[in-house]
């Protein structure tokens, strides 16, 4: 009933599976630990309590999103040795010591001052709170860093000798492993998405609690900053992707192929397909509809600039293109979307009419979510445009599996969608309900009517041994004290 | 080059891997313990100290585990590559156990209806991560089957007399540590609860420590011969007859109700424990067929990774240590506004 083919497409399917889903939580709390260090910042700066509200607001959500996010990460550090263990053996050398600086450089550093900044607001100072506000912020751009300087080299890896018992070794020096061509590239258009993605959230809810009331001015707050960033950093982000698609062409060809539908070579200037249905048995285009010669003036900035397509490409090598096609053109539509809302927001801003445009805020929560589906669409080009390789040309995705028996993968892929839909779900809903209730003056990150401890600022489980920390305590804290806590 | 300068280098991440582990074993122990009593610990105002004496600090405390998973697969990939398809269905449940066990953390407060629910699943996460891991270090010790750079047995090999019982050794022993550690966190119903729960997780982990520790050297020729024969005796015997003294040290500050007695000195039992496991198995990193020599990874991975941490993991104990003290002292059933 199973075979070692069977064991290899499980394997790939639960690989997909667990790192879309973990790749939501960090691209939403890489955004939202920096937005959280702003509001933290611009409260100790103004002392205006409308920042301390929005702190203790995003804070609560932010709980919930970095828990969900720690535990989805754990089963990806396993899961490299779980159903890749070839690749593991293979790459270890490599990729291991990346990502052991990742857990030393970011993971302790996040999860080192998380309880600081969720619990401890009435047992340190401001100062020193808010100093770990930045360090949590600080760490999840690390580890942004190294994880995507892994998945760099495994796109476009350099400065490795091959040993004979099949190992990539490091050669002489780290640094072109570390900084390899694709990394810089990566690192800058996944990060901005990651801003990106968090501002369309802070925007929706906005807009949201806008729509119900204009004169909120939490509300108006939390939309005003989102539409900013929209406004401004979506040109960004499109110039950045432009970049990275031309080191793409540069560095993985077969991987522009796929995303631009180029079965054939266009040896006098290629056209950018706006549709199509790829035809991967026919090996090409269905009702194609292009725009002559946009596609070299993209790529090589030359409306006549010769482009191969996927025939000079062996069958074997070559990328699945329906996949990569439509996931890069959700990317692509999305981000231009994101650039249409933020010009627009201007347009209103500029007519004294950001709060008073009912459509606008519908756009924007509609958009909410839409950078979650953009990050993932991304995500997919990239990694299936990589295949079938998971070390790019040097090692096959089919060569990296585990020895493992079908039913062993079958039964785990199961067990982690069933457990992954079940809690993931409810935290999302939990979420959801937390943006539900707009941010309240005063907020004191737990819900009137809710009884107990929550674990958030301005709550810290329970008094220190010995010691009176009451408003107006002992040690000179307790000015500072009460003002953190209310 | 360098026969001598590799050894130097896979002993000491050997070392640095075993560090990790027990600060994982050590900091995560309690936490899992807690989850593991849980049933046990009053409904409202207990429950919700409970979980607060650990709240801040789980995240960091479950790092360590993902350091020594990350460390070994630096260190030593091809370890890496072996155990875990060896012990696939243990770490998939442990994974599982653990994903349970870290939102509950938040998801108990946020619904106060199905509270029972992530309660529940906060003491069947811990229970099951607990059991997984006692089992993976069974089923590492009696023996790995390897062929060329690759596990080559079934998927099932791992489930024996042994692994159930070193697992349950480590549910008893994390369930010692976590009501240790409550005596240090509670007070009043929940400090007595607490040291009636001590005793007899003191008892069954020293009954299943003791019986691990003869079913092991029956498992291979070499174990025994580590632990039975002159002059290794001499040397091993010492593991043995510490552990002895902790036993006899650890129930007396129970008796006397001591307050940070309990939790070091089951520390110290665990420590004696991993001495122990290592007097086993030292130099092999998966028995019976790799050594920490052949599973190494080359130099000048090691040597890269070995200045950052020699750098790096300072300055992590450090301020690991300032959250620890910021959350000092005992922990009140409920959070409160100052």
């Amino acid at each position: 009933m199973f075979d070692n083919a069977d064991a290899l497409i499980l394997a790939r399917i639960q690989f997909a599976f667990t790192v879309s889903f973990h790749f939501i939580f960090p691209a939403f709390s890489i955004g939202l630990a920096s937005y959280l260090a702003v509001l933290e910042g611009l409260w100790l700066k103004t002392g205006k309590s409308l920042y301390k509200d929005l702190f203790k607001y995003w804070l609560k959500i932010f709980a919930v999103a970095f828990a969900m996010g720690v535990v989805s990460g754990i089963v990806m550090s396993y899961q490299f040795g779980t159903n890749w263990s070839v690749f593991s053996d293979r790459t270890g050398p490599i990729l291991g010591p990346l990502m052991a600086y990742e857990v030393l450089t970011a993971f302790f550093l996040e999860a080192g001052f998380l309880g600081v900044m969720l619990f401890g607001m009435n047992r340190v100072g401001k100062t020193l709170h808010f100093t770990a506000t930045l360090m949590v912020a600080a760490g999840t751009a690390v580890s942004a860093f190294w994880i995507l300087s892994v998945n760099s080299w495994m796109q476009t890896p350099v400065g490795y000798e091959l040993s004979g018992n099949g190992q990539f070794l490091p050669g002489d020096s780290w640094w072109p492993i570390i900084f390899n061509p694709s990394f810089p590239y990566r690192l800058v258009h996944t990060v901005i998405a990651a801003y990106l993605t968090t501002a369309l959230v802070v925007g929706g809810v906005g807009a949201w609690h806008l729509l119900k009331d204009k004169t909120d001015a939490h509300a108006r707050k939390m939309f005003s900053m989102a539409m900013w960033m929209a406004a401004l950093v979506a040109p960004v982000q499109i110039f950045a992707g432009d970049a990275h698609g031309i080191n793409t062409l540069e560095h993985q060809p077969q991987k522009v192929m796929a995303m631009e539908g180029h079965y054939e070579s266009h040896p006098d200037g290629a056209p950018l397909y706006l549709f199509g249905i790829p035809n991967e048995k026919e090996q090409r285009l269905d009702y194609a509809v292009g725009i002559p010669k946009l596609s070299s003036l993209i790529l090589k900035h030359d409306l006549d600039a010769p482009l191969p397509g996927l025939d000079t490409i062996p069958d074997q090598d070559q990328p699945p293109v329906g996949v990569v096609f439509w996931s890069f053109r959700i990317m692509v539509a999305i981000g231009f979307a994101i650039l249409g809302l933020g010009l627009w927001s201007l347009v209103a801003r500029v007519r004294k009419k950001l709060y008073d445009w009912p459509w606008l805020h519908r756009a924007a929560l509609v958009m909410g979510p839409a950078g979650f589906v953009a990050v993932i669409a991304g995500w997919v080009t990239t990694e299936v445009g990589r295949q079938p390789f998971t070390v790019y040309g040097l090692l096959r995705t089919a060569n990296s599996a585990s020895p493992l028996d079908a039913p062993a993968v079958a039964i785990s892929l199961a067990a982690f969608a069933a457990v992954y839909l079940a809690v993931f779900g409810v935290g999302t809903w939990y979420i959801l309900r937390l943006m539900k209730s707009p941010p309240q003056p005063g907020e004191r990150g737990v819900k009137h009517g809710e009884k107990g401890p929550v674990r958030t600022a301005g709550i810290t489980p329970g008094p220190v041994q010995g010691e009176n920390v009451q408003p107006g305590g002992p040690k000179g804290r307790g000015m500072a004290d009460r003002e953190m806590a209310e | 080059m360098s026969a001598l300068y590799n050894f130097d280098l896979a002993t000491a991440w050997a070392f640095i891997i075993a560090f990790a582990v027990f600060m994982y074993v050590v900091m995560d122990g309690f936490d899992l313990g807690i989850g593991i009593l849980f049933p046990t610990i009053t409904v409202g105002k207990e429950r919700d100290a409970a979980m607060n004496s650990i709240a801040p600090v789980w995240d960091g405390n479950e790092t360590w585990l993902v350091l020594g998973g990350g460390g070994l697969f630096a260190a030593f990939p091809l370890a890496y590559a072996v155990v875990l398809p060896a012990t696939y269905p243990l770490i998939i449940i442990m994974l599982l156990g653990l994903v349970f066990r870290g939102v509950a953390f938040e998801f108990r407060w946020r619904d106060e209806r199905h509270q029972t629910f992530w309660d529940f699943a906060f003491f069947g996460g811990s229970l099951a991560a607990a059991m997984a891991q006692g089992m993976i270090l069974g089923a590492l010790l009696q023996g790995v089957e390897v062929d060329g750079r690759a596990y080559a047995g079934s998927w099932f090999d791992w489930l024996t007399p042994y692994t159930l019982l070193t697992g349950l050794g480590t549910v008893a022993g994390y369930a010692l540590l976590g009501s240790t550690w409550l005596i240090i966190k509670a007070q009043g119903r929940a400090l007595d609860h607490a040291y009636r729960m001590a005793k007899p997780a003191f008892f069954v982990t020293l009954g299943l420590m003791v019986a691990v520790s003869l079913y092991t050297p029956f498992l291979e020729a070499n174990y025994y011969s580590r632990w039975f024969t002159y002059p290794n005796v001499l040397f091993a015997a010492q593991v043995p007859l510490l552990t002895g003294i902790i036993v006899f040290a650890l129930l007396r500050a129970l008796v006397k109700r001591r307050t940070h007695q309990p939790f070091l000195l089951s520390l110290a039992l665990f420590l004696l424990g991993m001495a122990g496991l290592g007097v086993s198995m030292w130099p092999h990193i998966v028995p019976p067929a790799i050594t920490i020599w052949d599973a190494a990874a080359p130099e000048s991975s090691q040597i890269f990774m070995l200045v950052g941490t020699a750098i790096i993991m300072p300055v992590i104990l450090i301020y690991t240590g300032f959250a620890y003290w910021v959350f000092r002292g005992k922990t009140g059933e409920e959070g409160y506004h100052s």
